[in-house]
């Protein structure tokens, strides 16, 4: 139990995906103009986090780490270490379910479908999306501690592109050095943003 | 408007329209590798290699691939050169590929490569594809050299690993500054580097 409040609590706070790693900056900055935008992303992001990192976990328990075709009881393939088509294998994962949750919500929740708009596509390129996977395969998590981290990780990103958002907006009544304005500003506040979470890391269970 | 000459489309996106400054295109990577000066000139090589081959690969086939299929055929295009990529640096260079880490693996998912694709080398031909990829990934290694260099020279008073300002931990001078050695300092670097490079090129700021 103890590992999983320490995977949740490192995934939000010092291991955050946008803030301390700096994963899927590009829709990070682009998107979080105001704050209603970036909370429908967020919200975006947490749900295909919390499919696609257990999925991905999954395929590497059980296809593609050291050893892991044993289970099909074939000699051969017991022995075979398939690590190399995982890059391939994971960001095919991803962008099915991306599909998936585009066709499902398009079916049940209209509403939200019409609000997400263009940022549930976008997500299949966000790289805090496969770069949560590459993590979770690199830490070599169990299931529990993947679906966790999935969550925990979204979560964490969704937190950082919303408050970035907060501060941008009442960032619009500043007045701004013309070679500043927009994305240069943005940088300085992120970077500044980045160096605050940096105190979180002395956090510990 | 006249259609944009190869030697334009190879130098614009240096200073024009670099894509980390202008377009917001490949900023994940640039911020982590830049500790380090020769992480940072081999992360730029890598994303030059491949936009420019991946760029070339789907302008030849632009033609046959059906709508609703589009991303998943670019994404398994770039997905395997940049397999090939890691496997080369992981043979080649153990050392670099482990700082590198999952950096490589993200060049995947680096917005460079599939926004070129996706604004290029959907529309043109082979040759001019590959030349606007290269183009961009010079573009992004300008921006990866500069932070690097920055980063490494005032965070441990070295460039390549080599000792230029020689700092007091090993008897020398400089006083090493170790907030350019942590994440932030990058992000503040690069608004620092649009700054100034919107002062230079004043049709790049943006509106009111």
């Amino acid at each position: 139990m103890e590992t999983y409040v320490n995977i949740f609590i490192s995934a939000i706070f010092t291991k955050n995906l946008a803030l301390s790693l700096f994963l899927g900056m590009c829709t990070f900055l682009a998107v979080s103009k105001n704050v209603k935008t970036a909370m429908g992303l967020g919200i975006a992001v947490i749900v295909i986090q919390t499919i696609t990192v257990p999925a991905n976990n999954l395929i590497y328990q059980f296809l593609l780490q050291p050893g892991a075709l044993s289970w099909t009881g074939i000699e051969s393939l017991a022995e075979q270490d398939l690590m190399f088509v995982g890059l391939i294998c994971y960001i095919g994962v991803i962008a099915a379910m991306v599909q998936i949750l585009e066709m499902a919500l398009d079916k049940y929740f209209p509403a939200l479908f019409n609000a997400l708009g263009i940022f549930l596509p976008l997500i299949t390129v966000n790289c805090a999306i496969l770069g949560g996977t590459l993590l979770m395969v690199e830490e070599q998590m169990d299931f529990p501690g993947s679906v966790v981290y999935g969550f925990s990780s979204g979560l964490g990103w969704a937190l950082a592109i919303v408050c970035l958002a907060g501060i941008r907006e009442k960032m619009k009544y500043s007045d701004v050095p013309a070679g500043l304005r927009g994305l240069g500003i943005t940088f300085i506040t992120v970077g500044l943003m980045a160096l605050a979470f940096q105190t979180f890391s002395v956090i510990k269970f | 408007m006249a259609e944009p000459t190869a030697k334009q489309i190879l130098l614009d996106p240096l200073l024009n329209k670099n894509p980390i400054a202008l377009q917001i295109l490949g900023l994940c990577s640039a911020l982590a590798v830049t500790v380090k000066l020769e992480t940072s000139v081999v992360m730029a090589i890598a994303v030059t290699l491949v936009t420019g081959c991946s760029s070339a690969a789907i302008s030849v086939i632009r033609a046959e691939i059906p709508n609703s299929i589009r991303i998943i055929v670019q994404m398994t295009i770039i997905a395997s050169m940049v397999i090939m990529v890691d496997q080369i640096l992981q043979a080649f260079t153990p050392e670099l590929s482990r700082q590198l880490s999952v950096f490589v693996g993200l060049i995947i998912t680096n917005c460079i490569v599939m926004g070129r694709a996706e604004a290029f080398a959907m529309k043109n031909g082979p040759l001019l594809s590959f030349l606007d990829g290269i183009g961009n990934g010079l573009g992004y290694g300008l921006m990866l050299i500069l932070v690097g260099c920055c980063r490494e020279l005032l965070g441990s008073g070295k460039l390549f690993g080599h000792n230029v300002l020689t700092p007091v931990t090993e008897g020398g001078w400089y006083p090493t500054n170790g907030l350019m050695l942590i994440a932030p300092s990058a992000f503040i670097l690069i608004g620092l580097i649009i700054w100034a490079l919107r002062t230079i090129k004043p049709e790049q700021v943006e509106a009111e």
